[in-house]
């Protein structure tokens, strides 16, 4: 058997799962960006620029063989202001049903009882990056909330403020939802093999909408695996070597 | 500019100052802030650029601290800061929330000597309603279209480390741009570096745009290891077991004296002594 069909005889894991939805997300884009601490997406960005056929540029933070950039941390934000990253990632402590998210703490602020690192680029990225997806396996109430406790980074508003960017997709351990902007609400668009939208909804302390018939989020076929299992997973390994090994796992 | 010892360097930044440090991939210089804790600085305003981990956490534990400006403190892989959080647990810091590309604004609106700088989003954000300091204006070249402003970040000492100085006082920083703003912007700014080179850097036209001009160096000390704990490029990684130890006995603040003690001791201890 050859390397290839041996990689492939095992069944998509939900990582994969993931890897591979995250990146039909990110199809077409010019320039995606990945910011610290982020396997997934960073493998997701990387899929995506394989399949592009040149078309697609990555730039993993925390790279050095998939990170061109040259003048320091400001040089993604300078880039981002001037239109020329397409998508980004960002994740939530707490992230409630109009896509506020917060990455500060739970409680009043600023003796919170619980703190997180801080805002990090969100309030900036958030309103300028066309395609932001919120990524967030854990699925729980504790995460998703009916309101942030602090905002680091507002979800879209009629406030006439210069907004090119915002929340184009959420995507969990349980589901991925798209954020309808005129409505200012999340839409359940498929559930993630092995759960159920009551599940979805037991899990999330926010209403959302969903059509009548959920669709499954489609598993990635063989040659998408041969993919995430071989070139995907080398290249991510330079950055996150743990995470690749476990994607060898399985 | 001459090279001086690391406890030379750490005098020069005076209680309450406003020091300026490196993000850990930049270039964090752990054997000076180790020595600035042994000498008992106090009151610092410290501003991470833009963001932070070990070193603010330790310089929180020790009571340096009295105002922190960041966009974020973690311990990355190894978790979150635990003097961080208990110092604001129980209010005993400032805490001036920002956001990456606005300490990076700050910082420019220094370096070009200008008042403040403009910078897109953060409107709606309980990052501005906690920043009394931050202003919204009309752009001025179009009406109705609302701006956020913030004021120069005017630091008194930028501190980081590189991995190659001169015995003129020329710093080589690689890709790590951002270290160049930080000593434009800065009034002062003191470096450690993993070796010092007999050359002059600047005559080296390859290499040369990527060194910073002792123009803006006000001093150099030999730090071999100068980052441990943390990893400094492909130079060495981070002191894993040290790291995991500290998560776990920093979170009482007894455990976290232990661990300075045994920080102190570590390889910048016959440095700064």
């Amino acid at each position: 058997m050859s390397a290839v069909a041996e990689a492939v005889t095992r069944a998509a894991s939900p990582t994969e799962v993931l890897i591979h939805s995250i990146a039909g997300l990110l199809a077409g884009s010019r320039h995606v960006a990945v910011g610290a601490a982020s396997p997934i997406p960073g493998a997701a960005a990387l899929y995506t620029r394989a399949v592009s056929a040149g078309a697609t540029r990555v730039s993993v933070l925390g790279s050095r063989r998939h990170n061109a950039f040259t003048n320091g941390g400001v040089e993604l934000f300078d880039l981002a202001a001037q239109g020329r990253i397409d998508a980004f990632f960002l994740g939530g402590g707490q992230i409630d049903g109009a896509a506020n998210i917060n990455l500060v703490g739970v409680g009043s602020y600023p003796q919170m009882e619980v703190r997180w690192p801080g805002s990090f680029g969100s309030a900036y990225l958030y309103y300028l990056v066309p395609r932001v997806i919120l990524f967030r396996e854990e699925h729980s109430r504790r995460v998703f909330v009916p309101k942030v406790d602090f905002i680091s980074a507002p979800g879209p508003r009629d406030d006439g403020i210069y907004r090119p960017g915002g929340p184009h997709a959420m995507i969990t351990s349980l589901c991925l939802f798209g954020f309808d902007r005129a409505r200012k609400r999340f839409v359940l668009r498929s559930v993630h093999p092995g759960h159920t939208v009551e599940e979805v909804r037991d899990h999330t302390g926010f209403d959302f909408d969903a059509p009548a018939q959920v669709p499954a989020t489609p598993v990635p076929e063989a040659a998408a695996l041969a993919l995430i299992r071989g070139q995907v997973r080398d290249e991510i390994g330079e950055t996150y070597p743990k995470f690749a090994a476990e994607l060898a796992a399985g | 500019m001459s090279a001086v010892g690391i406890a030379e360097l750490a005098a020069m930044v005076p209680d309450g100052a406003k020091l300026v440090i490196a993000k850990d991939e930049s270039g964090v210089a752990m054997a000076a802030a180790l020595a600035l804790i042994r000498r008992g600085v106090k009151n610092l305003h410290l501003v991470t650029v833009p963001v932070s981990g070990l070193e603010t956490d330790m310089l929180i534990g020790a009571g340096c601290v009295a105002t922190l400006e960041t966009s974020a403190i973690t311990l990355g892989e190894f978790g979150l800061g635990p003097c961080f959080s208990r110092a604001v647990k129980n209010g005993s810091i400032k805490l001036k929330d920002s956001t990456c590309p606005a300490i990076y604004a700050g910082l420019q609106a220094a370096q070009k000597g200008l008042p403040f700088m403009p910078l897109r989003g953060i409107l709606e954000t309980d990052v501005l309603a906690h920043r009394p300091d931050w202003k919204v204006i009309d752009n001025p070249f179009a009406a109705g279209d609302r701006i956020v402003v913030l004021p120069a970040i005017v630091p008194d000492a930028a501190l980081f480390h590189v991995p190659l100085a001169d015995r003129h006082g020329n710093v080589f920083i690689g890709r790590q741009r951002e270290l160049m703003l930080l000593a434009h912007a800065a009034r002062t700014t003191i470096v450690t570096a993993e070796r010092i080179s007999e050359e002059n850097l600047l005559e080296d036209e390859a290499r040369s745009g990527s060194v910073i001009p002792a123009l803006y160096v006000n001093a150099v000390a030999h730090a071999p290891r100068g980052a441990w704990p943390l990893g400094f490029g492909d130079a060495y990684p981070a002191d894993a077991a040290w790291m995991n130890r500290y998560i776990t006995e920093a979170r009482t603040q007894a455990g976290f004296e232990r661990m300075l003690e045994a920080a102190l001791r570590g390889p910048g201890a016959r440095l700064a002594a």
